[in-house]
């Protein structure tokens, strides 16, 4: 057993480091929001709180696991284990450091967006197999949203593939050595990261979801652990789209040889998360018909002018 | 002032003032022989009694027509009292029942009231809901607690207590606590019925099913629902996410408030009054203490009337304070609620020292207050006012300049000056919509004429103006607060008045008659002498009025709440059909109700 790409040790490492980082992130959100609205957040359990993430999971797994009887059952338990699955599949082509990593995939983009586009039917489903009124409107937005707005994703990442001439990731961040993508793909990035919320259906773009019109939208009758599931696996999204973020735009592990690899993925990272809590704690949360009309009518139209511009300017120099 | 002001009183209106005086002329020279009666009361809103053959007329008249240039736009309130128990009634028809109309004048800015005898083996008179749309909700109110059928009504069914209630809770022999009752039991068949009055039939709620082209979804929002602000339910009829029709469903709250009006002494039943609209706190006892002290001739000392302003201004900034936060959540803003929610703890803590308590103190007294200002009451209220107009200005940029909120906001559930009027909308919906009516100015009450504060009025009467109009009242509270601290007069915290209640105690101890006077307002409470009043305020949702009906007893005869948030609700469906869901939840948010102000 080595420390190389692919290895038994390095994806057990790697799945754990992420689950966890994931359930943490549920602390670290709750008391950053804390700080941001002037309180204090939850800080009872173990030093700062930190083990609140402990009580919350013994809680959920205790709770009664409930399925109602109007539930289409299959799918009802199927919907939240296809969120967690296609999120973590997706890590697996994350190159988080040099020798970091589940494969090297050359067609490690286009992995995330297909995984992508499969969770969609997490919440579509879920909401579908719920049988709740509200459940349904928060899958039939889900499920508009989600088609949407990986189109801009996908679009929007185009330009990167073309000035570092690999779907690889690896290769993307190797390419960003001498200078990150963020400077000559600024457009880009900023519609990735707003498709990237969308993805992940945080506020603002939790329409699927949105607490005050439609309860919890498509995960109102989920109880327990597949709540938790769903809970978590918003999380892991969130976690994933930050580290595409780092990836794609920010050079990766790329930075000054004082700090390892690996800690330079992981401060981006976690700059992007943080960035993605605070905009929670700021903005409201645009209508549903607002949100596909900005996506359709602005972002996409920008994102094809920013591939058309990208592919010239690489021509040209060409 | 005190001088001005009871010169006023005794001239001003016994002859009822302008408009009010023109249409009684033209009343009485339109239906000679109709009118039944002219009712006198301490209030001097012009009361004429009409026959029900003529009351629909005569309401038609009044609001068709203009006097002396002004008309009366609004019908305020729609009530009855019972009157089977009642001894005054001097000058008055004979009646067992009596529906009361109260029209209100706001260019003319003067009320009148419509009063028909009825009787017990007869209660019916003519529907007024196609003359003002407000008056579906009131007239079914009336049917609900009375037991008076409205001929034409479009849909007569019980609006506050469920369908399945036997009696009608406001007669005389309606029993007020539950003791007086058998004790409660629930058998299999009583279950069964109970829960088959519970389905959901989209029939009886004024809905079709389908249309031609689509199959509608209903959609049952509350009544426990995370933003409709309390126990409150509305069925909603969509197409896909387009709101076909929303019916609003009231009554979880219903408390009888009014049968505990009649119910306590005048003094023992203000803290109930500071739950009406729970978020109002003292501001509840106002228009109370106001109906009450008016019947007994009450004039309360210059210093009383300060601190009930200082106390309700900074009550009104609370509750917008929570308006404001509640709004921002609802439209998807999860901070500002918990930035807000520091001022308003700040100002409770003012409150709680000068009251001993925070949300509901029921500190105001009939004929004063409660207790005098403790020693460096201002010091906290100077703070207060040197915190907050910085922050209410970062709330600005946070919130109202927020361009997704505006596009969440602006352009919705707007509505114009003549549907609020048709509506009874008041406050600071009305003001939204540009008209410029605000009781503290117009009728001040409680010393307002010595203030100096501007009225904030909008535009386009949509979602985004009505919360505009409430962050500039609350900079307008912040004037009149400022004002107060630095004029407050000396003097007493109670009036002489012998009905004061609880009296003052200086000479209870002295002389015999004062001791048995002092002893019998303390355990009986005082006696209001026989007469009627209409009090209202500018509350913090609008105009919130009390109609009291005194017997010449210890205890209200009829006690009338007469809510801002109970007119308000019933336009929520006339103002969001054709929006989305998110849509209808940023109108409930803007309108500022509590459920206990509607259900009461």
């Amino acid at each position: 057993m080595a420390w190389e790409v692919g290895s038994g040790l390095t994806i057990s490492a790697i799945l754990l480091v992420v689950i966890v980082t994931a359930a943490m992130l549920i602390w670290v959100e709750r008391r950053l929001l804390g700080f941001w609205q002037d309180r204090l957040g939850p800080n009872r359990v173990g030093p700062f709180g930190l083990l609140q993430v402990v009580a919350d999971m013994i809680k959920i797994f205790t709770k009664e696991d409930w399925i109602p009887p109007f539930a289409d059952r299959f799918s009802f338990v199927l919907a939240p284990a296809i969120i967690m699955i296609v999120i973590l599949m997706s890590f697996s082509v994350i190159p988080f450091a040099p020798g970091l990593g589940v494969v090297d995939s050359n067609v490690g983009v286009l992995f995330v967006l297909a995984m992508a586009s499969l969770g969609a039917y997490s919440v579509m489903l879920g909401g579908l197999a719920s049988d709740n009124k509200y459940a349904l409107l928060g899958s039939l937005r889900a499920a508009a949203q989600m088609v949407s707005y990986e189109v801009f994703m996908g679009v929007s990442i185009l330009g990167v593939v073309a000035l570092a001439g690999s779907f690889n990731l690896r290769e993307i961040v190797i390419a960003q050595e001498d200078g990150w993508y963020v400077i000559p793909q600024f457009i880009g990035f900023v519609i990735f990261l707003i498709a990237g919320i969308a993805e992940s259906h945080r506020l603002p773009f939790d329409i699927p979801e949105a607490e005050q019109e439609i309860c919890a939208g498509y995960h109102t009758e989920y109880s327990g652990m597949k709540f938790g599931m769903f809970f978590v696996g918003e999380y892991l999204g969130l976690v994933l789209i930050s580290s595409l973020i780092t990836v794609l735009f920010f050079g990766g592990w790329n930075g000054p040889e004082f700090l390892p690899p690996i800690v330079w993925f992981s401060a981006k990272a976690f700059f992007f998360i943080a960035f993605f809590i605070l905009l929670r704690a700021a903005i409201p949360r645009p209508r549903y018909d607002q949100l596909m009309s900005y996506g359709w009518l602005f972002l996409l139209p920008l994102s094809l002018i920013n591939l058309l511009v990208t592919g010239a300017v690489i021509l040209l120099e060409n | 002032m005190l001088a001005a002001e009871q010169s006023k009183e005794d001239t001003g209106r016994v002859v009822y003032s302008g408009p009010a005086n023109a249409a009684v002329e033209f009343l009485k020279k339109e239906f000679v022989g109709d009118l039944l009666a002219e009712q006198a009361n301490c209030d001097r809103i012009p009361t004429l009694w009409f026959d029900r053959a003529k009351v629909k007329a005569v309401l038609n008249c009044l609001r068709e027509n203009s006097f002396a240039g002004s008309r009366f736009e609004m019908l305020f309130d729609l009530t009855a009292i019972d009157e089977r128990a009642r001894v005054h009634r001097d000058g008055q028809p004979s009646s067992e029942f009596t529906v009361m109309y109260h029209l209100m004048s706001f260019s003319g800015n003067c009320d009148i009231r419509v009063k028909v005898p009825l009787f017990d083996a007869d209660l019916v008179l003519p529907t007024v809901s196609d003359l003002w749309s407000n008056a579906n909700w009131y007239e079914r109110e009336v049917w609900d607690m009375f037991g008076i059928r409205f001929d034409g009504h479009p849909n007569l069914y019980r609006l506050v207590l469920p369908p399945t209630w036997e009696g009608h809770a406001l007669r005389k022999e309606h029993p007020a606590r539950a003791t007086e009752m058998e004790p409660f039991s629930l058998n299999d068949v009583q279950t069964d019925a109970e829960q088959e009055a519970l389905k959901f039939k989209p029939e009886e709620w004024g809905m079709q099913k389908k249309s031609e082209d689509s199959e509608f979804m209903f959609l049952n929002l509350g009544p426990n629902h995370p933003s409709v602000h309390g126990a409150f339910r509305i069925a909603v009829q969509l197409d896909g996410e387009i709101l076909v029709d929303a019916v609003p469903d009231i009554g979880y709250h219903h408390r009888g408030a009014e049968k505990m009006g009649e119910r306590q002494s005048w003094h023992t039943f203000i803290p109930y009054t500071d739950r009406i609209d729970y978020l109002g706190g003292v501001m509840n006892n106002l228009p109370y203490v106001m109906a009450v002290e008016k019947m007994a001739g009450i004039q309360v000392p210059e210093r009383v009337k300060v601190i009930r302003v200082m106390l309700s201004e900074m009550f009104r900034i609370c509750s917008h304070l929570l308006f404001y936060g509640t709004f921002a959540q609802d439209v998807g803003q999860l901070s500002p609620i918990f930035y807000m929610f520091v001022e308003r703890e700040r100002i409770f803590n003012i409150i709680e020292s000068i009251c001993g308590a925070r949300m509901h103190p029921g500190w105001f007294r009939i004929g004063g207050v409660a207790q005098d200002l403790p020693a460096g009451w201002e010091k906290r209220i100077r703070e207060l006012l040197d915190f907050m107009p910085a922050r209410l200005d970062e709330y600005d940029s946070m919130v109202l300049n927020n361009g997704i909120l505006k596009r969440r906001t602006q352009g919705i559930g707007s509505y114009t000056t003549e549907e609020a009027f048709d509506w009874g909308i008041t406050g600071a919906g009305l003001r939204a919509t540009g008209y410029e009516w605000d009781y503290r100015k117009q009728r001040p009450y409680s010393g307002y004429e010595n203030f100096e504060f501007d009225i904030p009025i909008a535009e386009n009467g949509d979602c985004y103006d009505r919360c505009a109009v409430r962050v500039e009242e609350m900079r307008q509270s912040l004037r009149i607060i400022k004002q107060c601290v630095d004029n407050m007069p000396a003097g007493d915290y109670k009036s002489s008045h012998p009905l004061t209640t609880p009296p003052r105690k200086e000479k209870s101890m002295k002389d015999i008659e004062t001791l048995i006077n002092h002893f019998l307002s303390v355990s009986w409470g005082p006696v209001i002498p026989p007469t009627e009043v209409s009090m209202a305020i500018e509350a913090t949702k609008g105009i919130n009025g009390y109609y009291l009906v005194s017997d010449g007893n210890t205890t209200s005869y009829r006690t009338r709440i007469r809510t801002p948030s109970f007119a308000h609700l019933q336009m929520i469906p006339a103002i969001s059909r054709g929006f989305m869901v998110s849509d209808l939840i940023a109108i409930i948010a803007s309108i500022d109700f509590v459920m206990a102000d509607v259900d009461r």
